[in-house]
């Protein structure tokens, strides 16, 4: 592998992010399933670097679920991101920045398409208006939110108390990349680094102390793709798809996956015991498997925030691991314990994969 | 009295048309920009379909020129009509004052690492074709430590709407099947492989090539594209694509992957076209007056084109053009 | 436990890890194998071709992609009339090769 070479696409791909403003939309189901992500993202974003983030609370979801499940139409979809739009120009804001992936490329793919087909944003400028009375907006920057940590990555590297460094050997972790697919392959230009070697998410590994690894599947899909998990019949196809990063990146012996996408971290967690319990196979060592996090999480982790304040106990595959390998402390006790210190219950553990 | 004819470009076009002009009784001077005489061809090992050696061809083509008034490292940086003809001013500082202007500027290689799938510049094991006809040549690479298994990929940066150019490169097929014999021939024990989208063998002696490559050499030919190249843990290029005739996706494991990379029309000219007033197509390369009776005429009078700086040209395609635009500028110099 | 579904076996051919031992045999014997251009004749004129799965071209391409059961099933439909062979522009022993894949 020749480094220069992917620096001199990196440098091809870049683009410029404004400073500071920026109208912060959440994702439908990262909440769910990450809730501690979004929730540092804007504390580490307003709190620790000291910038304005501003949330609607009448925002609704994209349309992006419903868009790739074909349940709606595009120009329904289009409607409900120009009533977004519009909520970001009555907020007084031009910089709109998305926490979901699927989102982005929907706002890109929407954008990109109203500047295509001129006539299309018009009958969607009077769809909007009918529908909801609102005047519309383009906003004059679009980016996700790993762009902003991105962005600030080197001052988050400041603040950071635990580098991506095994405390045991000193050596760097070793980082698997993973990008959802709709950063970058359907408008290359749109996303740091392009769709081929994307420097988004390598961008904060390096910054951070870790070590890159780039395996044969690297920009496989995580195995999510909508509709081959939402219908039951294809279920198979997106463990199948997971399954194939997992076999791939193996060797490599990898501490951990991060991820920019909503999906992607889900089944690249929760496949792994379903692949466990079928296949009796776990990735990590000793039986456990390889964590999945998100990026706000890793950041999170790095400037010292407790696991179980971001979330980590959500995490199918154990956490703790790689907790002792950063020598991050932690309260086993504090794992299933709400904010309020109330006992959650602890879930069920399989057998199959190791889960403390 | 002799006339002078600007030659811009010495390469296989430029040399040639500068030897039959001598012939014609004119005075061809030849502005090339790099050090040396030759053009591409002269970086080539052997040229298909019969494996012949370059070094023959360009050595004679060398040896008809020795007396031909050529300005090595040099470029023409401006260029101006008046009532004698042209005038040219050179990046020496001297001018050149000639009848009549023969663009014979050639091509530039498509530069791999524009298809970024293909990893080139990234992935140790990825190389071009002129890079592995160097190795025939030289004998030697770093990155050709004798491989198991090597791949060919037709069609780099041709055919291709994604980097600008919808044209067929016309000559990578038959070089790649020229080349993957030649690997053969290196490393007998090697499987090869070539992805190809068409097998365009036009020339004469080029389908028996084909055939020879496929009995002979028994190099596997595989109709689909290389949509992604990686690496693996040992540095082994793991690649996709899709066998088209079998219908069913397919991946195996290289150690060498070949980049057949395709022409494009030389930029370095791009000023001085400008200023001679000659267009380009559509597909980037100059246009001439017509493809059939007019091809080495421009549209601009006193101005003509030769080689592969109107389109994708094999050697003898080529060759044919360069003894054809003498004509033409003789017929031209005469009938003024 | 039963999730209701399973992992899927990869579409991809493997040629990494495919059993060319038939074709390479054939190969020996016959290196006309190696020279089918896919122009289609062969599965345009076969008889059995009309009503079955069974195209030469195909056949020999399972061979060379580690299909081996699927081709030797194939085969069984042809009926060894002899016309592919007389179409093939490459002039391969269509009819050897058969009897050879068989032997």
């Amino acid at each position: 592998m020749i480094v220069e070479g992917k620096k001199k696409i990196w440098a091809d791909y870049q683009k410029d992010i404004p400073d500071d403003h920026y109208f912060y939309v959440r994702s439908c189901i990262r909440q769910a399933f990450w809730p501690g992500s979004e929730v540092t993202f804007l504390d580490i974003t307003r709190n620790k670097l000291g910038k304005d983030f501003y949330e609607n609370p009448y925002h609704t979801t994209c349309g992006g679920i419903a868009y790739h499940s074909d349940t709606i139409p595009q120009e329904t979809a289009m409607t409900i991101i120009a009533r977004q739009f519009a909520l970001m120009h009555e907020s007084g804001y031009e910089n709109y920045v998305c926490s979901c992936i699927t989102s982005f490329g929907c706002y890109t793919e929407t954008l990109e398409t109203w500047h295509e087909y001129p006539e299309l944003e018009a009958k969607i400028r009077q769809y909007l208006w009918d529908s909801c009375k609102k005047e519309f907006a383009k906003p004059k920057y679009l980016a996700h939110a790993s762009d902003i940590i991105y962005k600030f990555r080197f001052e988050i590297a400041k603040q950071m108390k635990y580098p991506l460094v095994n405390v045991k050997t000193g050596k760097p972790l070793k980082v698997v990349e993973h990008i959802g697919c709709h950063y970058s392959k359907m408008f290359p230009s749109k996303g740091f680094g392009g769709a081929e070697y994307p420097y988004v998410l390598v961008g904060m590994i390096e910054a951070w102390g870790g070590e890159v690894v780039d395996y044969p599947e690297r920009r496989h899909c995580c195995g999510f793709g909508f509709r081959q998990y939402f219908v039951q019949a294809d279920r198979g196809y997106s463990m199948s798809n997971t399954h194939k990063k997992f076999e791939s990146m193996e060797p490599y012996e990898p501490d951990l996956i991060i991820t920019n996408c909503p999906g992607c971290p889900y089944f690249l967690d929760r496949w792994q015991y379903v692949i466990a319990e079928q296949t009796g196979k776990t990735y990590g060592k000793n039986g456990y498997g390889i964590p999945a996090l998100t990026y706000e999480e890793v950041a999170g982790l790095v400037m010292g925030y407790d696991p179980w304040d971001l979330g980590l106990q959500m995490h199918q595959v154990a956490i703790e691991p790689l907790l002792e390998k950063m020598g991050i402390p932690y309260d086993p006790k504090r794992k299933y314990q709400g904010l309020n210190g109330k006992d959650l219950g602890q879930p069920m553990c399989p057998s199959c994969i190791k889960s403390v | 009295m002799k006339e002078n004819i600007l030659i811009i470009g010495g390469g296989a076009a430029g040399m040639e048309a500068a030897t039959q002009l001598k012939k014609l009784g004119l005075n061809p001077i030849i502005v090339e920009k790099s050090e040396r005489l030759g053009g591409h061809i002269a970086q080539w090992d052997r040229l298909f379909p019969a494996f012949h050696p370059a070094k023959d061809v360009v050595e004679q083509m060398l040896n008809n020129v020795k007396d031909v008034d050529a300005r090595l490292n040099t470029e023409v940086t401006d260029i101006q009509r008046d009532n004698n003809g042209f005038h040219a001013v050179l990046s020496n500082k001297e001018t050149i004052d000639a009848k009549a202007v023969i663009l014979a500027t050639g091509f530039d290689l498509f530069k791999a690492e524009r298809k970024q799938e293909y990893g080139y510049g990234i992935y140790n094991n990825v190389i071009t074709s002129l890079e592995l006809e160097k190795f025939f040549k030289e004998g030697k690479d770093p990155r050709i430590n004798n491989p198991k298994k090597i791949g060919f990929v037709h069609c780099v940066g041709a055919r291709d709407v994604k980097v600008g150019n919808t044209y067929c490169s016309k000559v990578c097929c038959t070089t790649a099947l020229k080349q993957a014999c030649e690997m053969k021939e290196v490393f007998p024990d090697a499987e090869v492989y070539t992805f190809y989208m068409d097998l365009r063998m036009f020339g004469p002696g080029y389908e028996d090539l084909y055939l020879k490559t496929q009995k002979d050499f028994d190099v596997k030919c595989i109709r689909g594209r290389v949509c992604e190249v990686s690496e693996d843990m040992d540095g082994r290029l793991v690649i996709k694509a899709e066998d088209t005739l079998f219908g069913k996706p397919l991946r195996m494991t290289l150690d060498l992957l070949v980049l057949m990379c395709s022409m494009e029309k030389a930029k370095s000219i791009d000023k001085i076209q400008q200023k001679l007033g000659i267009a380009n197509n559509s597909d980037g390369f100059m246009q001439n007056k017509d493809m059939y009776l007019g091809m080495n005429d421009s549209k601009q009078d006193g101005v003509f084109v030769a080689g592969t700086c109107t389109a994708p040209k094999s050697l003898p395609d080529t060759i044919g053009e360069a003894r054809s635009v003498a004509v033409e500028v003789f017929n031209y110099i005469n009938n003024k | 436990m039963d999730f209701g579904f399973c992992l899927s076996p990869s579409s991809h051919v493997k040629m990494d890890s495919i059993d060319l031992t038939t074709f390479n045999r054939l190969k020996e014997t016959n290196p006309d194998v190696n020279t089918c251009i896919a122009c289609g004749s062969c599965t345009s004129t076969c008889t059995a071709g009309n009503f079955t799965e069974m195209s030469f071209r195909r056949l020999l391409l399972m061979l060379q992609r580690g299909k081996e059961d699927e081709a030797k099933k194939m085969i069984q439909r042809c009926m060894l009339c002899g016309k592919c062979t007389l179409v093939c522009p490459r002039g391969i022993n269509i009819r050897k090769i058969l009897l050879d894949i068989t032997r």
